[in-house]
């Protein structure tokens, strides 16, 4: 049968592939997207703790983490379009301005 | 009330399906996380994503959190993910990434710490006792879920969901403000539009494209009289010249002329081809 332990590993491999990415990759959008991906893995531990304890408590924690989410993608995005409007690029390694 | 949710998802074949779901989802939704991280171009790591987050869906369906699954369609699927899409339009869909390490030795120290923070992880959880659901499960896993979360929500939780709400005016309010542009010069009147127009030597509209027997796309150049190949016909955004705006080509080098000569083909044949 489907034990809430498949869940959970499947979530923490998630994790860590989205966490990975967040280190390995140079393009701010993807970077984001990776991010994503850790949330969403957070939810379905969140969502699996919660089918574990019986209680919707974990269920309420990741719509919340979806709203937080999808704030944060609103203003994150919008900071990455007015970076490229100025200097043209979506690389992280390009936004050195205040490097000495 | 413990509703048909509970009663369809009871018995050995159910829990058949239930594995055969888990499995062949788990496979894609990890495959999908790893091409996105391995995928060159950013169109392709958020269509890879979006597998994933269909993926997680349906596992919270399984997991008993319906309204969930829903909001993880809509909200992500939906939103989030157009979002993205949206932006790598304004970004460029070429970008790709550039493959050279900036910082020494990074893919090699991002694998080891993958591999130490996944050992780290699952030798925790291993060790930790996971309880079965089994025998608690009640009517808000199943068609009661909207209106046992609506009631926590505004009762439990009503402070959290109501800063939530600034939370979602400010980021709007400020993404508003982030993408803004101030207008430097007063936007052209329609006189001064004509005046440029004709003060620029070109008075009457610019040319169509070329229409032959095989190609009749707009990116084929009008033939001029003499036989050359109008460039005024082909906007020059088409031709990678020039984006919208006028901002430079990001990945690659923009092809050279009209796109007629760079697609190998022969506009001269196919206009005798459209003469026969």
């Amino acid at each position: 049968m489907v034990s809430p332990a498949h869940f959970i590993f499947l979530s923490v491999l998630l994790f860590v592939i989205g966490a990975v990415g967040v280190l390995v990759r140079r393009n701010a959008i993807v970077i984001f997207m990776c991010v994503e991906l850790m949330l969403n893995a957070a939810n379905l531990a969140f969502v699996t703790f919660a089918r574990m304890h019986g209680g919707l408590d974990g269920q309420v924690i990741a719509f919340f983490v979806m709203v937080v989410a999808a704030a944060e993608v609103v203003v994150g995005l919008a900071i990455l379009t007015s970076i490229f409007r100025a200097r043209r690029s979506a690389s992280v390694d390009d936004a050195n301005l205040m490097k000495n | 009330m413990t509703g048909g949710h509970a009663l369809i998802l009871a018995g050995p074949a159910a829990e058949t399906t239930r594995l055969l779901t888990f499995w062949v989802l788990a496979i894609a939704s990890v495959t999908a996380a790893l091409g996105m991280v391995l995928a060159r171009r950013a169109v392709h790591c958020a269509l890879l994503l979006a597998v994933v987050m269909l993926s997680l869906a349906v596992f919270y369906a399984m997991e008993g959190a319906p309204f969930l699954a829903f909001v993880q369609v809509i909200v992500y699927t939906g939103a989030v993910l157009m979002l993205f899409l949206f932006v790598l339009m304004i970004v460029g869909i070429t970008a790709a990434d550039a493959i050279i390490e900036t910082i020494r030795g990074q893919w090699l120290w991002a694998f080891i710490g993958l591999v130490a923070s996944l050992a780290l992880l699952i030798l925790t959880i291993g060790h930790a006792v996971l309880p079965s659901p089994s025998g608690k499960a009640s009517a808000q896993f199943g068609n009661a879920n909207v209106t046992s979360l609506a009631h926590l929500i505004f009762t439990k939780y009503v402070y959290p969901f109501e800063i939530t709400s600034a939370l979602l005016i400010t980021a709007a309010v400020g993404a508003m403000v982030l993408a803004h542009r101030e207008r430097l010069k007063p936007k052209p009147t329609q006189r001064e539009m004509a005046a440029a127009r004709i003060a620029g030597g070109h008075p009457a509209p610019l040319p169509g494209p070329g229409t032959y027997a095989q190609h009749n796309a707009v990116d084929m150049p009008a033939l001029l009289p003499d036989g050359s190949q109008s460039e005024l016909s082909v906007s020059p955004v088409l031709t990678g010249g020039g984006r919208a705006e006028g901002r430079p080509e990001l990945g690659g080098t923009p092809p050279d002329g009209p796109p007629g000569l760079t697609r190998g083909t022969d506009p001269a044949a196919g206009q005798e081809a459209g003469e026969q």
